[in-house]
């Protein structure tokens, strides 16, 4: 009843026709309504209805200790989850007053920053694919299952990673996921490069995209639009420079910038992302290698699990071991909120702890959800295939829309 | 462009709404203050608008429950992107009679936080254009994100706190 369109027209030799766009819809790329007025292919109208998938994370966090979140954190984004579990054990470190050890930092950016790729190549090639050009989104997309390897080999998981832990990592990189960045960091620049040539200068990519779904910076800042989306519109505000964490300060890299927000811009800011991201890699692991080796988490025996041998033949360990599983950490009474610059803008994360076992509360600002905001007003006047371009070039994702 | 800090921040608050200010904390370097409902458009649109101020990013609107003292606090974090500064704004209102008036009027962004407010909390934002619910699903007759609702059976005894020596 409410999820109508804003103008209907009651006249029943109306030319307009109502299109239910989703929730299941293969142009969607995931669980979402729109409901269309449609006059012929111009949409006049139409009504955004989420919530499909909607799991209430916020209230299981309620229930939970901190370390049990972080497989939540996973769901959000499901596209780059090693930045949503970064980004919690960044957000109890700093209720905690945990400083990381360099090495650990460095670590952190390099799987990061996959994520990040693995982000935007979903978005951009899915950009391309619903232009037509499905050569290059299977091209590209076979180094998303290269960056999935990498996880594999870090923590045994490849979509929702549950990566690290509060208080730095589980163990440390081994020689096969080094070796894996390695080859990565060699193998990727040449298969972008071949991405970008194919679509940068195409004429039929650009006439689909260029012009299509201008953002003003006032409209993207009055909608509060994070990230990609953002700097597209012409804002070169990125978490990693304003607020850095993890020592991205340490770090040599541009913020790519757009000049009109449409949609051409969004995804040449992406593509230059990538770019950024590879360089970042490269740092950081010419930067771990003056870094003491095999450091993989901070000295905090209170608030980081012991290794499993230990708990088996030192009562000390066993102690923090039960503490730390059953919740008992001493955290501070505060509330802290933390963001970190995920694959879609600024994600962050509200914590209130009242020094109970589970936070007080939790709440996650999900740049999709806040981002898709506009999705339905700005549709206003597209044609109906540009509105879809536009879903796939605002990259939402239903997990983090919904939470 | 000069550094602003927080202390800049409250001297300029304190100089406009004196009395209407409280509770002024910075837990973890985020300047934390707390208003009245009657005033708290005022105080956003003059953190906004300001150039001295200049929060004119509103990153989020939230809520948190007290049921002990009977009161929701609706928590507006904004930020100033060009000066690297970020405010928390919280009003706390009762429980029993949860309306605020809404902060769309401001930003635009603020349509769908506070319809997911509404939603969790049953906030009520007066004057919002489409106050509907927006994650749950319409026949649901309560507000999820209180702290009556139990997230589970409630008969449960393996989770009490009292097992666990609290």
């Amino acid at each position: 009843m409410n999820n109508q369109p804003v103008y209907t027209d009651n006249d029943p030799q109306s030319e307009l026709v109502t299109l239910n766009l989703g929730p299941t819809h293969p142009a969607t790329h995931g669980v979402f309504q729109n409901v269309l007025q449609l006059d012929g292919e111009r949409i006049v109208s139409g009504v955004s209805t989420i919530g499909y998938i909607h799991r209430a994370f916020e209230k299981i966090a309620e229930h939970r200790p901190f370390y049990q979140i972080t497989p939540l954190t996973d769901r959000l984004n499901y596209c780059s989850s090693p930045i949503n579990n970064m980004g919690w054990h960044m957000t109890v470190e700093k209720l905690l007053n945990i400083k990381m050890p360099k090495r650990v930092d460095y670590l952190r950016i390099i799987i990061m920053e996959l994520a990040r790729i693995s982000d935007h190549i979903i978005c951009n090639t899915i950009i391309a694919q619903d232009t037509g050009a499905t050569t290059t989104f299977l091209y590209l997309f076979q180094f998303r299952e290269h960056i999935y390897e990498i996880y594999e080999e870090v923590c045994g998981a490849r979509l929702t990673t549950n990566i690290g832990r509060i208080g730095g990592f589980e163990r440390d990189f081994n020689d096969i996921a080094f070796a894996k960045i390695n080859k990565f960091l060699k193998e990727f620049p040449v298969a972008l490069k071949e991405f970008e040539s194919l679509l940068n200068r195409n004429r039929i990519f650009i006439d689909r995209t260029a012009g299509v779904a201008c953002v003003s910076v006032e409209d993207a800042l009055s909608y509060s639009w994070t990230g990609p989306l953002l700097r597209a519109a012409g804002v070169d505000y990125d978490v990693r420079v304003s607020e850095p964490y993890s020592s991205y300060e340490d770090f040599e890299f541009e913020v790519p910038v757009g000049t009109s927000g449409d949609i051409y811009d969004r995804y040449l800011v992406r593509n230059e992302e990538m770019w950024q991201s590879v360089s970042l890699i490269e740092q950081a692991m010419e930067k771990i290698k003056h870094e003491p080796a095999g450091v993989f988490h901070a000295d905090v025996p209170d608030f980081y699990l012991p290794a499993k041998e230990e708990v088996y033949n030192n009562m000390e360990a066993l102690i923090y071991h039960f503490k730390i599983v059953m919740g008992e950490i001493d955290a501070p009474k505060a509330e802290v909120y933390h963001a970190v610059e995920g694959g879609n803008g600024e994600l962050g994360f509200y914590l209130i702890n009242d020094g109970g076992r589970t936070p007080y509360r939790l709440h996650f600002r999900r740049p999709s959800f806040i981002n898709y905001s506009m999705y339905a007003h700005m549709s206003e006047g597209m044609l109906l295939s540009d509105a879809i371009i536009n879903m796939s070039s605002m990259n939402i994702i239903a997990g983090e829309l919904d939470a | 462009m000069a550094e602003l800090t927080n202390n800049d921040v409250i001297q300029l608050l304190s100089e406009k709404f004196s009395h209407k200010i409280s509770g002024v904390n910075e837990p973890y370097g985020l300047l934390t203050i707390e208003t009245t409902k009657d005033v708290i458009i005022e105080v956003l649109a003059f953190l906004k608008d300001n150039s001295g101020t200049g929060f004119s990013f509103l990153t989020d609107i939230t809520a948190v429950h007290y049921p002990e003292t009977n009161h929701i606090a609706v928590v507006y974090h904004l930020h100033n992107m060009a000066r690297r500064l970020r405010i928390r704004v919280k009003v706390f209102i009762s429980e029993h009679t949860p309306t605020i008036p809404t902060a769309t009027v401001l930003w635009n962004g603020a349509n769908w936080m506070e319809r997911e407010t509404y939603d969790f909390f049953g906030v009520k934002f007066e004057g919002h254009p489409d106050l509907r619910r927006i994650l749950n699903m319409d026949e649901l007759n309560v507000h999820p994100m209180l702290k009556q609702y139990p997230l589970e059976d409630p008969n449960r005894v393996d989770k009490k706190d009292e097992y666990f020596g609290r």
